[in-house]
């Protein structure tokens, strides 16, 4: 069984034959080509498959593609600026060394991203809970926690362009 | 002199551009032109005989190109995935190798055992194939733990293995060990469980095999810390083909954790079906099938003895240990319970006589082996949960009766009763650093203020060592080990003065890319943006045994600084010639070769490009090119040291404990990238703590399921469940036999948190009588112990 979906992706309108059971992270990965976002477990638990859709973060690996139709989706890829550069929580990660293996991190992040838009007073308790769909098993969160806290400010209080890359 | 991108600084990470913007290339995002997907058939049976397989509805489902099975590998001569280091038995013989087949032949053991692999042009198309395929089970029954291997008239998990008993080994002077005894004036017993983990990488395992029939070059992409080591295990062991028309590429590796060591069954699937289908072949995990089939960590069952003089002073330690090996032998599996455990069992202290006897069992489960740690994490809980078990009953502080008993640091290098030779470390320095940032003084009061509250407070240490730096090849082969543990690199410098370092080493987190590019470039004083580090792929870097057992810098780095040497030399002969002096009189330093007592110098710059352009060059004596490979094989091991220290604080009517503090003084030698250490010691902080308090992974014990296969029903630690932490080290005792002088930090957080956790547990407890509780300290366990010796809390 197969329908079109048709969304927008990181600034770019696209359209796709996909069968109905169709995932929106294998979507993302497989049918798009935007393989930042990953899967890494089988009940929704992990978060490394956290992308924005519609400015809010979801688990794509919990949501069909068809759900995702006309919606304006934004994941890893898009969220550096145009030119290259990053995030403020990017750029707060690398920072304070809130990643390692890496896997995780894309879900990480755009949870955070999520996280401090919705929250403008932060604190480290809250970063804990806020990022408990989000599971790291080489960072120990310590420094995660330090990132998410300094991007939060660096969001506030710098540019906070969340335009799509190409 | 520390640079700001040279040793010692904390240089943020190169690797961090790709992973933070979605551009890491992880074995899954690898797609290959006319690739098909695989999909494995699993037993949903612990124990099975294979009667039949019936492939003839699958292979007619849409999009299948071929379903293949134990058979079809046998028929090819496929042989089984071997095991890397020979155990012996107590007597001499030696230890039960069953087969272990790639794809299982006339039998299953455990619940995921693979048995067929379904290739079709989509993953769905293969997956619902694989539910077409009809297996003739003849169930047999389970043999889910230790206690039901060797139990009387147990099942045999293997025919040919009579009690399911793979070897039977000891280590260190048994009559020494009974002698003592029999003076003690005090003896403290302790049983205890490490239970099983599974270490749960966030990236699943992947595998894509391709052949190229024009060559015969066969290429094999996988999640693995070790290429040269896959490729040697699988190409001459499994399948047959020969070094150089075999490749194999391990890419970016979301997160290994020993997990990805291993020779896995579905790397020589795909190898093997890829040159039968004439396509690329596809597989990857989903998170169950990690959780069934990657191999799992710990599972020992032990009763140890401490034997102690009437001012506590260790006379002998006595330790009997039961270790489940699953259902096959994984490649390091035998290695763990006996040379990386048992080796260990001095810990941090002048005990004069041990002895250690390791069962090791097969059973219908997944096969086990290294899990971040490896044994050291086994020996170090038993033996902290010891002394300080010890302490209690003879009423001695905690931390004195460490201090009795402590090597002292004049007596490095030390020789402890069980085969190492610690090189340094001063113990007592560790737990003076740990005790005032702990504020160990003002515990009675935050105990005082918690009971205030209602709440129970503990604190507990670990003082640890372990040995890493995997290892002098001539001792791990004498000990069993099938393979050498040396290390390559090779350092090339470019006509324009760029560096590409070629190591055997694998990141797969550890951030490699930047902190060996700091070493080159403090050494040569070539900004490190032009230092480039290549690692995890057999084409390019020709030798290397991997990343796991804190190795990579003790051993990876060392071979480069090896390399480097030769550079420098070589170096310094055409600068002679540049400076037109004499090679004697040239003094080297941060990359400018200088004629001594001149001003006159060349850097290494202008050095590489005349080995490149080499008009001005003593061709005659000196080939051109500044290109040199080394090989590193250490001469001991490293030992990494250190003292943790937990607070608990628990709430009785719950039983849920909080790590309210964790404070670790570590010692690693030489510290290269603070920021990069600083983030080991936290990940490897909270696997022990998750070791304590969260997870365990438990088998059905009538029917072998395996009962915790996802993340709803193994409690990984997340963001909420644990604290900050404050990580402290000292580098005054360097490793006296590595010239980087590094001792490794990849797993030290591991080794000791998860006992200064329950030794904090414990003390909590004790007031309630509690003198032992068993990992995981779940509250349910926690709530129980505590009204074990108060029926009347029970009814309330």
């Amino acid at each position: 069984m197969s329908c079109t979906v048709t969304m927008t992706v990181n600034g770019k309108a696209v359209t796709r034959e996909v069968e109905e059971r169709t995932l929106l992270v294998t979507f993302l990965r497989e049918h798009l080509g935007l393989t930042g976002t990953h899967v890494g477990c089988d009940t929704s638990q992990c978060g490394a498959c956290v992308v924005h859709v519609d400015g809010r973060s979801v688990k794509s690996c919990t949501m069909l593609a068809v759900q995702a139709d006309g919606t304006s989706v934004t994941t890893i890829e898009g969220l550096a600026a145009a030119d290259g550069t990053l995030h403020p929580m990017q750029a707060a990660f690398r920072e304070h060394h809130g990643l390692q293996c890496g896997f995780c991190t894309p879900g990480m992040v755009m949870s955070a991203v999520d996280l401090a838009n919705t929250h403008p007073n932060l604190t480290e308790a809250d970063v804990r809970e806020g990022l408990e769909g989000n599971i790291c098993r080489c960072t120990g969160y310590h420094n995660i926690v330090k990132a998410v806290m300094a991007g939060a400010e660096a969001m506030k209080s710098g540019t906070t362009q969340k335009v799509a890359a190409e | 002199m520390a640079t700001a991108t040279g040793i010692g600084a904390s240089v943020r990470r190169r690797e961090d551009q790709r992973f933070l913007t979605g551009r890491g290339t992880y074995t899954d995002d690898i797609n290959r032109p006319h690739q098909t997907h695989a999909v494995m058939l699993r037993s949903p049976h612990a124990h099975a005989r294979i009667r039949g397989i019936d492939t003839s509805a699958a292979l007619k489902a849409p999009g299948v190109i071929a379903v293949l099975t134990g058979a079809d590998m046998a028929a090819d001569n496929v042989n089984g995935l071997p095991c890397g280091w020979l155990i012996h038995n107590k007597d001499g013989s030696p230890m039960k190798e069953p087969p272990h087949w790639p794809l299982a032949r006339d039998r299953v053991r455990y619940v995921g055992d693979q048995l067929a692999v379904v290739i079709a042009e989509t993953r769905e198309q293969a997956k619902d194939a694989a539910e077409l395929v009809e297996v003739d089970y003849e169930e047999l029954p389970p043999v889910a733990s230790i206690r039901a291997a060797l139990a009387d008239n147990a099942p045999a998990v293997h025919d040919d293995v009579p009690g399911n008993v793979c070897y039977d080994w000891h280590l260190g002077d048994k009559a020494a060990v009974d002698a003592a005894f029999a003076q003690a004036a005090h003896v403290t017993t302790i049983d205890l469980v490490n239970q099983r983990l599974v270490p749960n990488a966030m990236e699943p395992r992947a595998a894509v095999g391709e052949y190229d029939a024009a060559t015969g070059d066969h290429t094999l992409t996988t999640t693995s810390q070790n290429p040269h080591v896959i490729r040697l295990l699988m190409g001459a062991f499994v399948l047959g083909i020969p070094e150089h028309k075999l490749r194999v590429v391990a890419p970016d590796v979301g997160g290994g954790f020993g997990s990805k060591i291993f020779h896995y069954a579905e790397e020589a699937i795909v190898t093997w079906a890829a040159r039968k289908v004439g396509r690329p072949v596809k597989w990857t995990a989903e998170r169950a099938e990690s959780f069934l089939t990657d191999a799992h960590g710990r599972d020992h069952l032990t009763h140890a003895e401490l034997a102690l003089d009437k001012d506590g002073h260790f006379l002998a330690l006595r330790v009997a240990t039961q270790a489940n090996m699953g259902a096959y032998l994984s490649t390091f599996a035998t290695s763990i319970p006996t040379y990386l455990y048992a080796t260990l069992l001095a810990g941090q202290y002048k005990t004069p006589a041990i002895y250690a006897e390791v069962k090791a069992v097969f059973t219908t489960t997944a096969p086990v082996d290294a899990y971040r740690g490896a044994g050291r994490p086994e020996a170090c809980y038993l033996i902290e949960r010891l002394v300080e078990k010890a302490a209690h009953e003879m009423g001695i502080d905690k931390t004195e009766i460490r201090r009795r008993n402590f090597i002292p640091a004049d007596a490095m290098p030390y020789q402890t009763p069980v085969a190492l030779q610690y090189d340094t470390g001063d113990f007592a320095k560790n737990l003076d650093l740990a005790l005032p940032a702990v504020d160990y003084a003002g515990f009675a009061a935050r105990k005082a203020e918690s009971a205030k509250r209602g709440k129970l407070r503990g604190i507990g240490f670990a003082t640890y060592i372990e040995a890493c730096g995997i290892a002098p090849s001539n001792v791990a082969g004498a000990l069993g080990a099938r393979a050498g543990l040396y290390e390559s690199a090779e350092v090339r410098f470019h006509p324009t003065g760029s560096v590409t370092v070629f190591t055997g080493s694998h990141s797969h987190g550890q951030g490699h890319e930047t902190t060996f590019a700091q070493i080159v470039a403090e050494r040569f004083g070539v900004p490190i943006e032009n230092v480039e580090i290549v690692h995890g792929d057999t084409a390019k870097v020709p030798f290397g045994m991997g990343t796991y057992g804190s190795r990579s810098l003790a051993v990876g780095g060392s071979a480069i600084v090896k390399a480097m040497d030769k550079v420098e030399r070589k170096a310094k002969k055409i600068a002679a010639h540049l400076m037109e002096a004499a090679e004697a009189d040239i003094e080297v330093k941060d990359g400018r070769f200088t004629v001594a007592g001149t001003d006159k110098s060349v850097g290494i710059g202008d050095i590489a490009l005349a080995a490149y352009v080499p008009h001005n060059y003593p061709l005659d004596e000196l080939e051109p090119g500044l290109d040199e490979q080394a090989f590193y094989d250490p001469k001991n091991f490293t030992y990494p040291n250190g003292c943790h220290v937990c607070e608990v604080e628990i709430d009785p009517d719950t039983g849920v404990v909080k790590v309210e503090r964790f404070s670790a003084v570590d010692d690693f030698g030489r510290v290269i990238n603070p920021l990069i250490v600083e983030g080991q010691v936290h990940g490897g902080l909270v696997q022990g703590i998750g070791q304590a308090l969260y997870e365990h992974c438990v088998y059905d014990e009538d029917s072998g399921q395996l009962l915790t296969g996802s993340y709803m029903d193994y409690c990984m630690p997340r963001a909420d469940d644990v604290p900050s932490f404050e990580v402290n080290w000292h580098e005054d005792q360097p490793c006296t036999h590595n010239p980087l002088g590094v001792k490794g930090c990849g797993e030290a957080g591991t080794i000791g948190a998860a006992a200064a956790v329950m030794n904090a547990v414990v003390d909590a407890l004790s007031e309630h009588g509690v003198t032992h509780l068993d990992m995981p300290a779940t509250p349910e366990r926690v709530w129980r112990a505590i009204r074990q010796n108060r029926p009347a809390m029970a009814a309330e």
